[in-house]
């Protein structure tokens, strides 16, 4: 019975307008971007190249498609949260706002299985925006741009990878970064359990989201203690894979913090949603 | 149709608050296998909070409910594979297809369906032909229609319809009351039927539960109840003013409500009629129509406002 609501949950997402939004949206953000650089990238990447014109010589294709998929990265990992928690927070509340949620609940399923077949959906639907980002940054980009050796600009100075220490590291990138999001997806679910319509949840993650990044980039010391726990700390681990030497204590502190924020979400979601009274 | 003793519903004393808000103070009736239970009360009486709290959808305070002898919560699996239901209104996703939405309620049933059944309910609802359209261009009746179908795709033992008609033009009305009497009469069904038409209820009902202010008032047999009660009976007579005469004679004048032309209005005992009309055809007063006014409706009322 799981598999077949699970089932159901994700014909649902498929067939809902909404759930296009977010993969029109980052195929258009993506489309820009590859525009933009083919049309300028030399000239954005001599801001980086004329700091070093008197001690390096730069030879071999700079701006190739893993440096743009990089350049993608940074600039849309900001989005995506708003493009999963549009769909994610509708998965329960949605349902309440529609009625449909009296339907569901007086089937022969447990409102936990009808619980976690959404939020299994909501997972597999987040894990196909990443697979859809992942293929736009990394597959068009080496399409439109070829490949070369990957040249990052750091606070502590210029870090160049070779082009065969390239694609784990993405990979591995896209991996924090779906548990990243995961994170989003179990936020907007969870308050999607207290609240009987659509927006309200969408809206909140949002704010949420925006709060804890004011407060992880507000440089004062009373905040050092808080900055942690926040999960928008954790999510821009993503990047500690393009550092050498990797950080690795670090990137599994952050892994470990996201995992346990989201089964203590998780926990919370469920006590609400097998206790809620249906009203709608 | 036969009725039997097994308890399909058993309500027992079942309270229900929001704070302070008192929604059922004690609320108690019982369903037996082969019923059609009218299930009646004013606006607010707890008629939705009452079929909620049956299908778990809300937990009560306190109180004690079992469908099919076992805890709704804890078999939920064993009962609701057993139950159909619609509760307030058929509420769908009106971005898929009739067909979708019975698709994607059917693979929740827990029943191994045959392959073409949700053709067969769609036929049987009256909605071969626009199952391949998407909801948003449903009226109410065709929405109600598929209500009834997502309840019967199991062929499930126990129906729950709560406001089966609301919102719905007359014929809509006349559709499903006759789709309800099919399931009744040809499916032998056990179904609980929440309305607010107390003439649906009359004509479908064999027994009824009639609640107000989150209170069980009466339960009983639709026929029982009502033979209880004297009847508000409409005499068409060629002679009205001595048909009083003739009442009064008899020491019937107190049974007397009003009159016009021709039509007497008594108000007697559904036994007492046949002697009633007798005694006008022995004293050679024309009797050209007996009719009783709505029984429930007068049951009802007076019920609700003492």
């Amino acid at each position: 019975m799981f598999w077949k609501s699970t089932y159901n949950e994700l014909i649902k997402i498929i067939a809902k307008p909404r759930s296009y939004i977010g993969l029109g949206a980052i195929t258009l953000i993506i489309a820009i971007i590859l525009f933009a650089m083919r049309l300028d990238g030399m000239t954005y990447l001599s801001f980086i190249t004329q700091l070093f014109d008197q001690s390096l010589s730069f030879q071999g294709n700079i701006l190739n498609g893993n440096l743009v998929a990089f350049i993608i990265l940074q600039m849309l990992i900001v989005h995506i949260p708003l493009l999963i928690a549009l769909v994610t927070g509708d998965l329960i509340s949605g349902e309440g706002a529609m009625g449909t949620i009296r339907l569901l609940l007086t089937k022969p399923i447990s409102r936990s299985g009808i619980f976690f077949s959404k939020y299994l959906a909501g997972c597999i639907y987040t894990f196909v925006i990443l697979i859809w980002i992942g293929f736009l940054a990394l597959g068009v980009s080496k399409f439109v741009f070829g490949t070369g050796d990957l040249m990052i600009l750091k606070s502590e100075g210029l870090v160049i990878m070779q082009e065969p220490d390239i694609f784990w590291r993405f990979l591995s990138a896209f991996g924090i970064a779906y548990l990243g999001l995961m994170m989003i997806a179990t936020l907007s679910i969870t308050l999607s359990c207290f609240s009987e319509n659509s927006i309200g949840p969408i809206v909140l993650t949002m704010a949420i989201i925006i709060l804890f990044t004011i407060i992880g980039a507000l440089d004062v010391s009373v905040l050092d203690n808080v900055r942690p726990f926040l999960f928008t700390t954790h999510m821009s681990t993503w990047n500690s894979f393009f550092e050498n030497p990797l950080p690795t204590e670090q990137i599994l502190r952050s892994a470990a913090s996201l995992l346990f924020q989201i089964v203590g979400l998780l926990g919370i979601a469920l006590y609400k949603f097998n206790r809620k009274d249906i009203l709608s | 149709m036969t009725f039997s003793s097994e308890k399909i519903i058993e309500v027992k004393h079942l309270v229900k608050h929001y704070g302070k808000f008192k929604a059922l103070e004690d609320v108690s009736f019982e369903v037996y296998k082969g019923d059609v239970l009218g299930f009646l009360g004013p606006n607010g009486a707890g008629k939705s909070t009452t079929i909620r709290a049956i299908l778990s959808l809300i937990k009560p305070t306190s109180g004690e409910i079992k469908l099919f002898g076992k805890d709704p919560v804890k078999d939920h699996k064993y009962i609701f594979s057993r139950i159909g239901c619609i509760v307030e209104k058929p509420d769908f996703y009106l971005y898929l297809s009739a067909q979708k939405n019975l698709e994607i309620f059917a693979r929740l049933t827990g029943v191994e369906l045959k392959k073409n059944r949700i053709s067969e309910i769609i036929d049987f609802v009256g909605l071969k032909g626009r199952e391949k359209d998407k909801l948003k261009g449903f009226s109410n009746g065709m929405k109600q229609r598929l209500g009834i179908a997502q309840t019967l795709i199991h062929d499930p033992e126990l129906i729950i319809l709560d406001e089966p008609t609301t919102g719905l033009d007359p014929q809509g009305i006349l559709d499903i009351r006759n789709l309800i009497l099919q399931l009744k009469n040809e499916y032998n069904k056990t179904i609980l039927l929440s309305s607010h038409l107390l003439s649906e209820i009359e004509l479908i009902a064999n027994r009824m539960v009639i609640i107000n202010k989150g209170k069980t008032l009466v339960q009983g047999s639709v026929a029982n109840l009502l033979n209880e009660q004297e009847l508000i009976v409409s005499f068409t007579l060629d002679d009205i003013d001595k048909a009083k005469l003739l009442l009064a004679s008899f020491g019937l004048e107190k049974q007397f409500v009003s009159s016009n032309q021709n039509n007497l209005l008594l108000q007697i005992s559904n036994d007492k009629i046949p002697a009633v009309n007798k005694l006008f055809c022995d004293n050679a007063i024309k009797v050209f129509s007996i009719e009783t006014k709505r029984k429930l409706e007068d049951y009802f009322l007076k019920l609700i406002n003492n």
